[in-house]
């Protein structure tokens, strides 16, 4: 249980029975009159934006969010499959929830899943993960275009800029946080 | 760069304790530490030892000078209050304090002008302007004046008693009038605020619905907050016995009474007087966005 005097930037809180993550927040206070505590929250599920103010003596629930490592297993339709490998425990995760992320999971790779009670909201990937380039065109040797990079597709079906010298086949380095390619994995 | 807003922080303290002293104002130091705040229903004091508390504001020290026959004194000193923190507060800030026997909160408004003035062409030579969010609010200009009332029915569209009843004045405040009051590129006195809102100020003569008080605005940020001082201890007393009740019938514990201060309340001549937030005068003279700003260091770096 949070009071207004806990909310801060980053506090997740449960709300009509979703957990929201606080991702903007501020005190007002009018001259001798009563405090306002202005929030602007996530919906950590759907990612919608609501605007609360709140007064004192006011109290939240706190989100009752876990962290698991978990394997991911399989996609089938818009669901993906996550096992926990302590427990044997599988959680699925709609496509939609999963946003982005699903452009650079593999089968069989590990990732933090984000657990909300029983459901899975989230993951949170490394920042940085491989993945072979299955299509991008030849660089034509000689070109002077001026272009510093061209497209390619990876083998999650993310098409993303890569250098020219990039071929098909080659193993790539991906920052996750931007979506950028980061480097070519030698060897 | 922060260490700017230190030197300007500086320059501003200089030249209020010039203006005050060429007015022939007495600078005094009252004690910090006090048995006893104004009770207030929404100030919460840090209580320290057992018996002792921090000083909210020192208005009940330098109004017992004025009961000791003190014409014209002024403070800058720390203030703190409890569980305020935000963009625009912090729990530990700068407080200007000036009080005036025989005058009353029209002399404090005309004060004020003066004094926003004398800083800003001392301390803002070539440009002497406020800043906030991108608006620049002249001093120079002649200021406005607008009632809580007028201010209420313009901006938010609703009457302010019918606010305070609803119990939604500080969010049509906070959300429609102090943005109403934020276009205007001239210093902003909301004044003569509704008597429930004035704890410690002497009601209009006239109109003993509405108090003698006044704040003042700069691109609608709250800089200050003076009144004619109320100076009949039955009814000050009333009014903090007021205030404690709200507070026990909302769980927060009743605050102790300032007894020396309501036994020579009766001594105190017609006065008035007025507390300015120095850190947030600072904020506009830099144009900063944030009270953390314009501080050496705010608590969560200490």
């Amino acid at each position: 249980m949070y009071t207004v005097a806990d909310l801060k930037k980053g506090l997740k809180i449960t709300l009509d029975g979703d957990p929201y993550l606080v991702v903007a927040f501020d005190f007002v206070k009018p001259g001798k009159g009563q405090a306002l505590y202005r929030t602007k929250m996530r919906n950590m599920i759907n990612g919608t934006l609501l605007d609360r103010t709140y007064r004192s003596g006011e109290t939240f629930e706190s989100a009752n969010l876990e962290e698991r490592q978990m394997e991911y297993l399989y996609k089938e339709g818009s669901h993906y499959t996550f096992m926990d490998q302590q427990t044997y425990e599988q959680v699925v995760m709609e496509e939609e929830t999963m946003g982005d992320a699903k452009y650079f999971l593999l089968e069989n790779c590990k990732v933090d899943v984000m657990l909300f009670g029983e459901k899975a909201i989230g993951i949170a990937l490394p920042n940085f993960v491989n993945l072979r380039v299955t299509e991008t065109e030849q660089w034509a040797k000689g070109d002077t275009s001026g272009n510093d990079s061209k497209p390619a597709t990876v083998e999650t079906g993310y098409v993303l800029r890569v250098p020219p010298f990039i071929e098909e086949g080659e193993l790539i380095v991906i920052d996750t946080r931007n979506g950028e390619y980061s480097t070519r994995v030698k060897g | 760069m922060k260490s700017n807003a230190l030197w300007l922080r500086a320059q501003i303290i200089r030249a209020i304790r010039d203006f005050f002293w060429e007015r022939g104002f007495l600078e005094v130091e009252t004690p910090l530490l006090i048995p006893a705040n104004a009770p207030e229903e929404h100030i919460n004091p840090f209580i320290t030892l057992p018996c002792w508390q921090l000083q909210t504001s020192p208005e009940i020290c330098m109004k017992r000078l004025l009961c000791t026959g003190h014409q014209r004194i002024f403070q800058i000193s720390h203030c703190w209050r409890s569980d305020e923190r935000g963009s625009r507060h912090l729990s530990e800030f700068t407080m200007l304090e000036w009080y005036r026997a025989g005058c009353d909160y029209l002399d404090l408004m005309a004060d004020c002008e003066g004094l926003l003035q004398h800083v800003a062409s001392v301390c803002l030579p070539g440009n002497p302007v406020y800043r906030r969010k991108s608006r620049e609010i002249d001093p120079f200009q002649s200021w406005r004046r607008i009632s809580v009332q007028e201010a209420f029915l313009r901006f938010g569209q609703v009457d302010v008693w019918d606010c305070l009843q609803k119990g939604l004045y500080e969010e049509i405040l906070t959300a429609q009038v102090e943005p109403g009051l934020a276009e205007f590129s001239e210093p902003v006195i909301l004044m003569d605020y509704p008597s429930k809102l004035a704890a410690l100020a002497r009601l209009k003569p006239d109109q003993n619905i509405l108090a003698e008080r006044f704040e003042l605005y700069m691109g609608g940020l709250e800089l200050a907050n003076g009144f004619s001082e109320l100076n009949n201890p039955v009814e000050q007393r009333r009014r903090f016995e007021e205030a404690n009740r709200l507070r026990l019938e909302k769980c927060i514990a009743p605050l102790p009474m300032p007894e020396p201060f309501l036994r020579e309340l009766s001594d105190m001549p017609p006065s008035a007087g007025i507390a300015l937030g120095v850190d947030r005068l600072v904020m506009l003279a830099a144009g900063a966005d944030t009270i953390d700003q314009v501080v050496a260091f705010t608590p969560e770096e200490l």
